[in-house]
């Protein structure tokens, strides 16, 4: 798709440049100082004016998600440690991605019949879609860990493997108190006034 | 001849036909489960009831003759609600575990559920339990839960087998499909079952769980056990290339073709391809010093073997072996090249038929695939040129030899002939798979198996079917033909065309048992070959 871009020449004013550096520089100072002001006004007591935005320091700060948030899948036991899982490939089609690779094999219990041997997740193609998670007949895949933050060295380290998957627990679910609830400024995009348009 | 009219359609049938032949005929699909075309019609499990004009209630498609005049309804509301009914029905004490049965996907229980069902369970009972995972031979696995109780298992054990190993046992909703007391399948023919089973209680022990049926796609092929040449379908997984244990061919079945197989194959054939992706596959030219394999170039493997046969077919001091189990075109192409050497005795060897190792049904004994294209294309009758070349080799007549295929450690007469194979000065080995033969040799050209090539095997019958790639070579494999091509350009005659279907129709306009037949006119069936005309050669 062709993006459509204005071709408009430069007028004197912005070439000569020095203007245009200083007005961007007003523009970022305007930023900081409204904000400075806002939150220290808010100190103040004066819960009257707009709120100031706010920087999360990430990884030291971890804004609290959703407990709907697809993250890392993991694979669920059944009462006895031995995977949910009976291999029938169904999250395998229908994943868009083709990230999941499923060997079944032959379980001893004639009413289970089909287990996996393997059962690899690629995440490095994975596009978090939830299909697999839909598809499940056996609710066996889920994707509640809520790590989101894997990262890795080399293509191989972004396959999670069966005994990782299993290994993976469901993440605590937290309840966001009242008062977090209202320091939260909210989704960048609903917060008016703050950020740019694109 | 009756006349009759399916859904507005009108077909002439021969008499004795019935209405669900010639609605197939016509291209009109009726739900059926017990029926099939080569066993007796059972009518047991209602699924092709067809709406007849003036016919108070509905007929089973399957066993109603076709009469003149005769109008069927196949889509009709009171059809449909048959067919919801009969389904619903069947489906009573039928499993929900689709997800883990290996029919799924190739299911008539399910691809009708889809069509005509989509009704949600109105059985309020607990299902009946029955037995899950059954061995019932070497090759079938049996689960009596899934079981519609069609009989077609019942039937080819009774009627194409005659081993009557398999029966119904119990009334009513216990009736269950089992072997007799202290029976087993022990029939050569058992993998048929799982073909024949139109749900998924009987499935095949090997092809289970190994891969799921929609990863697969189809090449239409000829098995190459033995000289019957079953028609088959190579079902091969290149999409997902870790089941299986990488395995491409997960499995081959049947394709039905009325002169040869009819529907049927053996389990010889069925699970004798694993060698075409065997750890013993041939995956480069190599070179072979005091039994060390070294890997060569295509190019340099090319010109050594180029040279050697060259000089040797200058000094008349060649043996050239060809194998039956070859297709058409390599050995017309190999005869062909080998001639314009100057070499005079091309011939071919084959191993020697196992007596006894054969039925009435398909087995033959002759295990491989194209004995009768080789003595057509050969132009030599049946003798022993192996006996010939080795006698030759002892006196020093002949000291490089050129074998395509053989594996000569399987029969009696080709171990005594290997010891002597080892004294030639230049053993160049064309083949598939490693074998003593090709460790005797001192180069190893590796060529493509039937799976990976386009071909022709002319079968006992003398009929010549043709066989389409399935999947890419292994390794560096390359067909034979284009090997023989390369070799033939190195010596400065004029090459075939690399493809087959213009290598065959070379063969045809100078072979005249195989005269007017091209790819086009052999299709899917196959065509027989004109064997009066050749003289010399035993008819079909």
């Amino acid at each position: 798709m062709r993006i459509p871009q204005s071709e408009r020449e430069l007028t004197w004013w912005e070439k000569i440049y020095l203007p245009e550096v200083v007005r961007g520089l007003a523009i970022t100072g305007r930023h900081f100082f409204v904000n400075l002001a806002r939150h220290v006004l808010h100190l103040l007591g004066f819960n009257k004016v707009p709120k100031g935005a706010v920087t999360f320091q990430y990884p030291e700060e971890v804004r609290p998600i959703s407990p709907r948030l697809r993250t890392v899948h993991r694979l669920a036991r059944r009462a006895d440690g031995s995977p949910r899982c009976v291999a029938c490939m169904m999250c395998e089609t229908v994943c868009p991605a083709n990230c999941i690779s499923i060997v079944g094999a032959e379980h001893p219990d004639p009413n289970i019949e089909k287990y996996p041997v393997r059962f690899d997740i690629d995440l490095g193609k994975c596009v978090f879609c939830g299909f697999c998670v839909e598809a499940c007949p056996e609710d066996a895949i889920r994707m509640d860990t809520g790590i989101y933050d894997f990262a890795a060295y080399t293509r191989e380290g972004m396959i999670l493997t069966l005994e990782t998957l299993l290994s993976l627990e469901p993440a605590p679910y937290v309840k966001v108190p009242p008062q977090d609830r209202a320091a939260d400024p909210g989704p960048i995009h609903a917060r008016k006034g703050t950020v740019a348009p694109l | 001849m009756p006349i009759l009219t399916i859904d507005g359609k009108t077909i002439e049938v021969e008499k004795g036909t019935t209405i669900l032949q010639a609605a197939q005929r016509l291209g009109i699909d009726i739900p059926h489960y017990c029926y099939h075309p080569g066993l007796r019609i059972a009518g047991s499990c209602r699924m092709c009831l067809v709406e007849i004009q003036g016919v108070p209630k509905l007929q089973i498609a399957c066993y109603t003759e076709a009469t003149d005049g005769m109008v069927v309804f196949t889509q009709s509301e009171k059809v449909q609600q048959a067919r919801r009914a009969v389904l619903e029905f069947l489906l009573v004490d039928h499993p929900l575990d689709c997800p883990v049965c290996d029919q799924a996907g190739e299911c008539y229980l399910q691809i009708y559920y889809m069509q005509h069902g989509l009704h949600p369970s109105r059985v309020r009972e607990d299902k009946l339990k029955r037995a899950k995972v059954r061995v019932l031979g070497e090759h079938i696995v049996l689960d009596q839960e899934r079981c519609i109780l069609c009989s077609r298992c019942v039937r080819f054990t009774e009627e194409v087998t005659r081993t009557f190993e398999l029966g119904i046992f119990n009334r009513g909703d216990r009736s269950v499909v089992d072997v007799y007391p202290g029976e087993q399948l022990r029939n050569r023919y058992q993998g048929n079952l799982a073909d024949i089973c139109p749900v998924g209680a009987l499935t095949d022990r090997q092809f289970r769980f190994r891969t799921r049926v929609w990863y697969l796609d189809q090449a239409k092929s000829i098995c190459p056990g033995c000289s019957r040449g079953c028609n088959i379908v190579v079902d091969f997984n290149v999409r997902r290339g870790y089941k299986a244990g990488g395995r491409r061919i997960p499995r081959i079945r049947p394709r039905p073709n009325p002169w040869v197989n009819q529907y049927w194959m053996c389990d010889d054939g069925r699970y004798g391809f694993g060698w075409v992706e065997g750890l013993d596959r041939i995956l480069s030219p190599k070179l072979l010093e005091n039994g060390h394999p070294r890997e060569i170039p295509w190019a340099e493997a090319i010109r050594l073997a180029g040279a050697w046969i060259g000089e040797a077919a200058r000094e008349k001091k060649l043996g050239v072996l060809l194998s039956p189990r070859m297709s058409n075109e390599e050995i017309y192409a190999a005869s062909y090249v080998l001639r314009s050497l100057g070499v005079g005795n091309v011939g071919y060897w084959a191993e020697p038929a196992t007596p006894g190792d054969e039925d009435d049904l398909l087995i033959k004994a002759d295990k491989n695939p194209n004995t009768y294209g080789a003595r057509l294309i050969t132009g030599v009758p049946q003798e022993d040129h192996l006996a010939r070349m080795v006698e030759a080799l002892s006196s020093g007549a002949v000291d490089t030899v050129l074998i395509f295929l053989h594996n000569l450690e399987q029969a009696r007469a080709g171990r005594a002939a290997l010891e002597t194979l080892r004294r030639a000065k230049r053993f160049v080995f064309v083949g598939t798979n490693w074998n003593r033969t090709a460790a005797a040799a001192s180069l190893v050209l590796p060529v493509t198996a039937f799976t990976e090539q386009e071909g022709t095997f002319t079968n006992f019958q003398g009929r010549v079917q043709r066989f389409w790639q399935a999947v890419e070579p292994m390794g560096q494999a390359r067909s034979a033909l284009s090997v023989l091509n390369e070799l033939a350009a190195s010596w400065g005659i004029p090459p075939l065309p690399d493809n087959a279907a213009e290598a065959f129709a070379r063969l045809a306009s100078e072979n005249r048992a195989f005269a007017g037949l091209s790819y086009e006119t052999l299709g899917d069936q196959g065509q027989t070959v004109r064997a009066s005309e050749e003289p010399g050669v035993v008819g079909p």
